[in-house]
């Protein structure tokens, strides 16, 4: 089967087209991918705040709030409102660089008092089957792991090793930490911000 | 070889992962449970039967010094239209399979079997090479990501069948060399029958 000579001309056009051609067929790609990718994106938020928050009849991911949080973080808070336009809960995109694998995003639900009512996580690269079981495990019934229901008011949010309230996932300590550490900074800044806002939201 | 054995052979004669020990980093990396598994081998075989098309289709117009880079682009391209893709129309797989979608790229298998057949066989039968190839991978990790799913943690693609933990280890890195060991012995003793 003949093959092309390896001169320094066939070899430079060679790669020329071949990398030409991908590039224009990346490119449409590209385009033609943008606006489902975004609305994927977009979709997810919804549903990630629809998962941490109560009932609501406003449209929370048009709402956003952006919020600084005290170490210099990016927050967004989206309040969800019912019917008469009051406030049911609060849901927080909060992050933590303090995972086992760096980012860690997680939206998570308030009442407007403090108490954590869910939380989704929208952003993780734990590692599969421990840290990555964050994405349930705060949330389960069992002994002192999950964090439903609770203020971090009354309730420390540390990892019992270190003398707080909540278990970590067994084996996952590190990723249990970034995951608390993510929703304090919510906490906290979410507090901070309803002080200024002087209880009304 | 004809068309028939030049598909089975993939499966079990050939089994990429399990006879031929390529891409051992991805089945090791991904199999950790078994939607996981078979979501990364389809992904793969798409991009082995693209890139082998296209390489099967241009093979004589790239000149033998420069055959590698060349194959790499296709590949890679080919990868890059898979994720951006999966970003759009399979959003939670993409989140599961996360960094090892790029890392196609490098799998073994797809160069290997651009260098080794594509090269140098016709447009049709490297389709079905590495149609065959793709789904004796997809085949072998999730089989190892039943597995360790099933030890792991009690469950099958995603349905748990046992209340509590499962055997840690599964789930850890030396758990998928154990299991991947007695995966190839068990299709070492097969081949011999």
């Amino acid at each position: 089967m003949a093959q092309k000579e390896s001169t320094f001309l066939n070899m430079f056009l060679t790669l020329l087209v071949v990398t030409g051609v991908a590039a224009l067929a990346l490119g449409g790609v590209y385009t033609a991918t943008k606006t489902p990718i975004e609305l994927a994106k977009k979709a997810k938020l919804e549903a990630a705040i629809a998962m941490v928050v109560p009932e609501f009849t406003n449209k929370p991911g048009e709402e956003a709030i952006a919020l600084t949080s005290d170490d210099g973080f990016a927050l967004k808070l989206f309040p969800a409102r019912d019917a008469a336009g009051q406030v049911v809960g609060v849901a927080i995109e909060s992050v933590t660089m303090k995972g086992f694998s760096g980012e860690v995003r997680v939206m998570v639900g308030f009442k407007p008092d403090g108490e954590v009512i869910n939380y989704q996580i929208l952003e993780q690269k734990e590692t599969p089957g421990l840290g990555t079981k964050m994405v349930d495990w705060f949330k389960t019934n069992v002994k002192k792991q999950s964090i439903l229901g609770k203020n971090p008011d009354n309730v420390k949010f540390i990892v019992s090793k270190d003398g707080g309230d909540i278990d970590a996932i067994t084996a996952a300590t590190i990723s249990s930490r970034a995951f608390l550490d993510a929703v304090t900074r919510a906490h906290k800044t979410f507090m901070e911000y309803k002080t200024k806002q002087e209880g009304s939201l | 070889m004809n068309q028939m054995t030049n598909f089975t052979k993939g499966f079990l004669k050939e089994n990429p992962v399990l006879v031929l020990l390529l891409g051992m980093c991805p089945t090791l990396g991904v199999s950790t449970s078994a939607i996981n598994g078979l979501g990364m081998g389809l992904a793969t075989t798409f991009v082995l039967v693209m890139s082998n098309i296209v390489v099967a289709l241009v093979k004589d117009l790239i000149p033998s010094k420069v055959r590698i880079p060349s194959f790499i682009v296709i590949i890679a391209s080919f990868v890059t239209i898979v994720e951006l893709s999966m970003q759009a129309y399979a959003p939670a797989l993409y989140d599961s399979l996360g960094i090892f979608i790029p890392l196609i790229v490098v799998n073994c298998i797809v160069l290997g079997r651009a260098e080794a057949f594509a090269s140098k066989n016709n447009v049709g039968s490297s389709a079905i090479d590495g149609l065959g190839m793709g789904l004796g991978f997809a085949f072998a990790l999730t089989m190892l990501g039943s597995i360790r799913e099933m030890l792991g943690g009690g469950a099958i693609f995603g349905h748990k069948f046992i209340q509590g933990d499962g055997i840690l280890v599964f789930i850890l890195a030396p758990g998928a060399f154990i299991a991947l060991g007695f995966l190839i012995a068990l299709i070492q003793r097969l081949r011999k029958v």
